[in-house]
């Protein structure tokens, strides 16, 4: 039994249907925690990329060391740090928030290379014609460089929330109840691994099928040449 | 009265900066472990790269069914899911059709971790084959080279460098992901750290350690990769 809902062991068919519900209520929490940590790194990463395009290289140097520390660390090993660490500095935060919070700045270092990329690909000459038109700098980074950046940056962060939701299992290991933690849980008790870790990969693909022609529509469906911002 | 150590790395006056040394023979004894996952799935995996990634292009279409199956399965699920699949489910599968699929936990660790990043690395071979432009088979074609020749003397060597920077994240990508078979209890530089947080409670001393360890061995990988990167790159620099 868990989450109230009993499992029915008498054959492989039964025991796959009645776990299915206590694997859905994995899946939320899954899918929680992945939408959690985009989040976080959505913002995470927008900072380090502001702090990474500082004028001063005293703030760019540090920005670009920290984001390459962040990336070339295990996202387990960050999880554990935080989970025991925060509480030492008297932030002690639920397992789900730190868990999320881990895969939130694994992850900005990658969205802040998506930022940074996606600003950069913007033709030079558009910056220049805008400098030309007397357009003040403000002004030329929301309505001409923005709308030209945004559809490229788009589908790149789609791929990074497929990511996330692929990294989310590593979170069952500071007792996060998500999908493969649940269908472990339901394995310890029952001996039957097979089943629930097959379903668990069953469920995984295809969410990331449906969400791969999520990115790809975005990809081709985005215009290219601007999003209009207004 | 001699106080009684409690234990090898407890200290009875709490938690000194001196202490942390003394986790550094057990944490190099995990980094060596992680060394040679990482190395071995790393091999593995490009060697499932190529064979999966020229799968795809080829027009044998139960060779390219087998390809894309693999790369789909291994790419849209989750390494972990994949972990736990073989060390814990395949064992119980292979008793319902009569084999011994149990494997320990390195064979296991390397097996999962170098079918997930071959995946990866099989998108990647496959684009940079296909990179290579069309003259160059053409050219290859009627200079009248045989099919195995045209892809060992004229695409791989054009394509291999194409390839390499990405690998070489990939690579990386690699390393940090060896930090999870120590949840199938192996003893690596992740699985130490846990073991001495649970001796000491030290958590910010131990962490800070292994978080430093990686990075470090992320950028000796980088370097390597880099050189790698080079060497399957020098006819270029020859030719010009």
């Amino acid at each position: 039994m868990f989450f109230g809902i009993e499992w029915d062991t008498s054959s492989q068919w039964a025991f796959a249907v009645s776990i299915f519900p206590i694997l859905l209520h994995g899946l939320v929490v899954t899918l929680q925690a992945t939408v959690v940590g985009f989040f976080i790194a959505l913002i995470l990463g927008l900072v380090l990329a502001a702090l990474k395009s500082a004028p001063t290289r005293f703030i760019r140097w540090p920005a670009k060391l920290v984001t390459e520390f962040i990336r070339d660390t295990p996202l387990l090993i960050q999880l554990f740090f935080l989970f025991y660490v925060l509480p030492e500095f008297g932030l002690t935060l639920p397992a789900f928030l730190t868990g999320a919070l881990a895969l939130g700045v694994q992850y900005s270092a990658y969205t802040s290379e998506v930022y940074r990329a996606g600003l950069e690909a913007v033709a030079k000459g558009q910056r220049e014609a805008a400098r030309a038109l007397n357009l003040a700098s403000a002004r030329t980074f929301t309505h001409i460089i923005l709308p030209q950046a945004i559809p490229r940056i788009i589908p790149a962060l789609g791929n990074y929330l497929v990511s996330i939701m692929k990294d989310v299992p590593v979170l069952s290991v500071v007792t996060v109840l998500e999908m493969l933690g649940v269908a472990k849980i339901i394995g310890d008790r029952t001996g039957g691994y097979l089943i629930p870790l097959s379903m668990v990969g069953g469920l995984y693909l295809v969410m990331t099928i449906i969400a791969s022609f999520g990115v790809r529509y975005l990809d081709t469906h985005l215009p290219k040449r601007g999003l209009s911002l207004k | 009265m001699v106080p009684v150590r409690p234990g090898p790395f407890v200290s009875d006056c709490g938690v000194f900066p001196m202490e942390w040394t003394s986790y550094l023979a057990p944490l190099s004894q995990g980094a060596w472990v992680t060394v040679q996952l990482t190395v071995y799935s790393t091999i593995l995996g490009a060697l499932c790269a190529f064979v999966f990634g020229l799968g795809k292009l080829s027009h044998n279409p139960l060779v390219k069914g087998i390809s894309v199956a693999y790369i789909e399965i291994f790419r849209g699920t989750s390494l972990l899911v994949q972990l736990f699949w073989i060390y814990f489910a395949l064992p119980i599968m292979g008793q319902a059709i009569g084999l011994d699929l149990r494997f320990p936990p390195v064979v296991a660790g390397v097996v999962a971790l170098a079918l997930n990043i071959g995946a990866y690395g099989a998108e990647v071979v496959r684009g940079a084959v296909q990179a290579v432009p069309k003259e160059q088979y053409e050219a290859a074609t009627a200079l009248n080279f045989t099919g195995r020749k045209r892809l060992w003397r004229i695409t791989l060597p054009q394509a291999i460098p194409e390839m390499m920077p990405t690998f070489g994240n990939l690579a990386v990508q690699n390393l940090k992901d060896t930090a999870l078979v120590s949840l199938i209890s192996l003893g690596d530089m992740a699985f130490r750290a846990e073991q001495i947080r649970n001796f000491t409670q030290d958590s910010v001393t131990v962490y800070t350690l292994v978080l430093f360890m990686y990075f470090g061995m992320a950028l000796v990988l980088t370097a390597c990769m880099k050189l790698l990167e080079r060497y399957v790159g020098r006819w270029r620099a020859a030719g010009r």
